[in-house]
């Protein structure tokens, strides 16, 4: 009952069976993503506006395909830079947007917390695509959909999670969700990047690659977000990815052979991964991609106000 | 702004609490002339006496407030002088030092004398400029601590901003050791801060806010107790926030430095899981940031013990547009005059701390660090006095706040404890609406 929060701004809030909620009416999308005419009329009349204050290809394209599989109306706003260069506040974009009565207003900003201040001051269901260092709630989703899919379940498993862990919000919302799934998650990353007290959400903490992803059933590689970093956090990509990427020889000597590796996206090739253990056979990337689109219908149809249950589309 | 020398204002039969001449009991207060005259358990009071009938309540010197930002002149929508003077006497402060972070910033006489005109047609609390170490705190060359200190400025400081240069600070300390000024600072290693928007641990990696380290504190105020010693100038610690600084400062009075400190009621308070449980409140973002528990406990047993000389609001209003914003967007500061004597109270409820220093930690202790006339009820001192219910309950209600701001944390909430007459130089300059 996801519905019962009207927002989606994180996973730290969300109990154990709500997650699975969201996971198992994914199924049922990704099943109306294998027919040959992929739409569905179960949020038909509704719309859903991304208003995304940082660039993203992937996630708003997910979104926006996931509303219109749903018969959505979809509408994208882009706005660069922040409120305080742009001129005009982030809650008086917002109440503009919102007074074009939207049902869903899907956001990302560079700010932590931004979807919590809009779900606060606005009348529609907010869902969060991303803030700052904070959480990425559908990325965390579909994180555990698809290891759940590929892994048969995540209780007992281990999960390790490589990278800059201090600005990722990939790495906070599955933190939030996979231990609930009875998963185990191990962070690994130099100390640098490494937040403070990240031990207090229930991971424990490696900086020596090999002992991160020995024994693990997933391995979630981070991007190393040039972009986001404004401190000397490493020296340079070439150390870094001799110490915490992974390449083939890496993988074939520490990975169980049926581990998975995940990515968020977008890739680095050649610092955090290898363009062969990219595209290799513990790869399970490009399925997080399509996985993400059937989460994200699966989230818009909760907070949207979907048809009744009889139309879901797993029973149309 | 005082009475005639006849007008007699009695306030009768309250807990008098004076630390500074050791009274703790029921008494009146004779106020005659604007100047304190008698304090008895019992007095004569003359036919046409002004009564105050305190019975009750605590009467105490008018409190002392080192650090309040009153924005006038340049930023008049947040507050002025007038408004922050009447939030001040709301909340039992009779004196308030005026931080010098206006615009222009107060680094000369002409802005000085200013806020000066201006407190003085308000008629409410007394004001006391503070200068600026630095012309135009841009910490680079000194202000002029003579001219500012003939004008009526009673410390120098550059607070909101550190003085990054050791260099500079020794020498801001070394000369205003020639006109006796305390150099105040705020301590902050802007490197270590970066661009940091809350104490940093695990609530801010939670949160995905940037953390600003304890020890950002931590190493200026190291540093400046260590230049304190080399100059042998007066130091004041402004709005100390860490165990840290808390263990520099104890260490640096041990070894007899002229060193005092200050510490906001928020940080002996409020925690940084507040920002949390608040959901990103901006109400909760000041600098310092609010700290983890253990820093807070160590601010409470600072406080206690006398390492920390005096509690100051650090009250810094806000227009609404300046917060409601993104978190790392809003700006840094909240109210303190009209809930400052509720919050700390509260730590003697819960035995942390004793009814008679939490007085003195706003009077004489506060007084004494920048040797102000006043927080005391001594015979001839200025007639300022606060009558304070100490079991009074209300509900902050911002709009009703006599601030021109509203950016209070504790909106909403029910604090009990409450200024309900606030006496200037002998004249009642403040009576809370509606109460007896």
């Amino acid at each position: 009952m996801i519905g019962r929060h009207r927002h989606l701004i994180g996973l730290e809030g969300l109990s154990r069976e709500e997650i699975l909620e969201v996971l198992d009416l994914a199924v049922s999308m990704k099943e109306v993503l294998s027919r040959p005419v992929k739409k569905v009329p179960s949020l038909r009349g509704k719309s859903v506006v991304n208003l995304f204050f940082e660039t993203s290809t992937r996630t708003r394209s997910s979104f926006e395909i996931a509303a219109k599989v749903l018969s959505a109306d979809a509408l994208n706003w882009t706005a660069s830079g922040s409120s305080v260069t742009k001129g005009e506040t982030l809650l008086d974009t917002a109440k503009n947007l919102e007074a074009m009565r939207p049902d869903v207003l899907v956001v990302r900003h560079s700010a932590s917390g931004a979807p919590n201040f809009l779900a606060r001051h606005v009348g529609c269901a907010v869902v969060s695509a991303g803030d700052g260092a904070h959480e990425h709630p559908s990325q965390g989703l579909l994180d555990c959909f698809t290891l759940r899919e590929k892994l048969g379940g995540l209780e007992n498993r281990t999960v390790a999670i490589v990278g800059d862990i201090s600005h990722s919000r990939v790495a906070r919302s599955d933190l939030h969700s996979l231990p609930k799934l009875g998963a185990r998650v191990r962070l690994c990353g130099p100390p640098t990047m490494i937040p403070q007290g990240v031990e207090a959400l229930g991971a424990t903490v490696h900086y020596d690659l090999r002992s991160a992803v020995e024994g693990a059933d997933a391995v979630v590689m981070l991007r190393i977000q040039h972009e986001r970093i404004g401190d000397p956090l490493i020296p340079n990509t070439r150390e870094y990815s001799k110490f915490w990427g992974l390449n083939a020889r890496k993988a074939a000597e520490w990975l169980k052979p049926s581990a998975v590796i995940l990515h968020p996206g977008p890739i680095n090739r050649g610092v955090e991964l290898s363009s062969d253990v990219a595209d290799g056979p513990h790869s399970v990337i490009l399925d997080q991609v399509q996985n993400g689109v059937a989460v994200r219908m699966a989230i818009l149809y909760l907070l949207a106000g979907g048809a009744p249950e009889g139309a879901r589309p797993g029973k149309a | 702004m005082s009475p005639s020398e006849s007008e007699v204002l009695v306030v009768q039969g309250g807990r008098v609490i004076d630390p500074a001449n050791g009274v703790d009991g029921i008494r009146s207060v004779v106020l005659r002339g604007g100047r304190v005259v008698e304090v008895a358990e019992r007095v004569e009071v003359p036919r046409d006496a002004k009564v105050v009938d305190a019975r009750g309540r605590w009467v105490t010197p008018g409190f002392v407030d080192l650090h309040v930002h009153l924005r006038e002149p340049g930023q008049e929508y947040k507050e002025t002088v007038e408004t922050g003077a009447r939030a001040a006497v709301a909340g039992g402060f009779t004196s308030i030092c005026a931080m010098p972070n206006t615009l222009p910033p107060n680094d000369n006489t002409s802005v000085t004398e200013l806020i000066l005109a201006r407190a003085k047609a308000a008629g409410l609390a007394r004001v006391y400029p503070i200068g600026c170490i630095t012309r135009g705190r841009k910490g680079e060359e000194l202000a002029e601590y003579g001219e500012l200190k003939a004008a009526g400025c009673v410390a120098v400081t550059d607070d909101g901003s550190p003085v990054a240069s050791s260099g500079l600070m020794r020498r801001a300390l070394e000369y205003a050791r020639a006109f006796d000024l305390v150099v105040a600072v705020h301590e902050e290693d802007l490197q270590l801060v970066g661009k940091g928007a809350m104490n940093e641990g695990a609530t801010a990696t939670r949160l995905g806010l940037k953390g600003i380290p304890a020890q950002a504190e931590d190493v200026m105020v190291l540093r400046d107790v260590a230049l304190a010693e080399l100059t042998g100038g007066r130091l004041h610690i402004c709005h100390l926030s860490t165990a840290g600084s808390v263990r520099a400062v104890r260490e640096g009075k041990r070894r007899g430095l002229l060193l005092t400190a200050e510490a906001a009621p928020h940080h002996l308070a409020l925690t940084d899981e507040d920002v949390a449980s608040s959901d990103y409140d901006t109400d909760l973002k000041m600098n310092p940031p609010l700290r983890s528990a253990a820093d807070v406990k160590a601010v409470q047993v600072g406080l206690a013990d006398g390492t920390i000389d005096a509690i100051a609001t650090d009250h810094a209003p806000h227009a609404v547009e300046d917060k409601k914003v993104e978190f790392d967007a809003a700006a840094n500061g909240i109210l303190g005059l009209e809930t400052a004597f509720p919050v700390v109270l509260d730590l003697c409820r819960r035995g942390l701390l004793a009814e008679r220093r939490l007085v003195e930690a706003l009077t004489v202790g506060p007084a004494r660090c920048y040797g102000l006339a006043a927080g005391t009820l001594s015979k001839g001192a200025a007639g300022d006095v606060a009558v304070l219910d100490p079991g009074l309950e209300w509900v902050v209600e911002p709009e009703k706040l006599f601030s021109r701001s509203r950016n209070t944390p504790w909106k909403g909430r029910r604090l009990t404890g409450r200024c309900t007459h606030a006496i200037v130089g002998g004249r009642l300059v403040h009576e809370l609406g509606g109460s007896r």
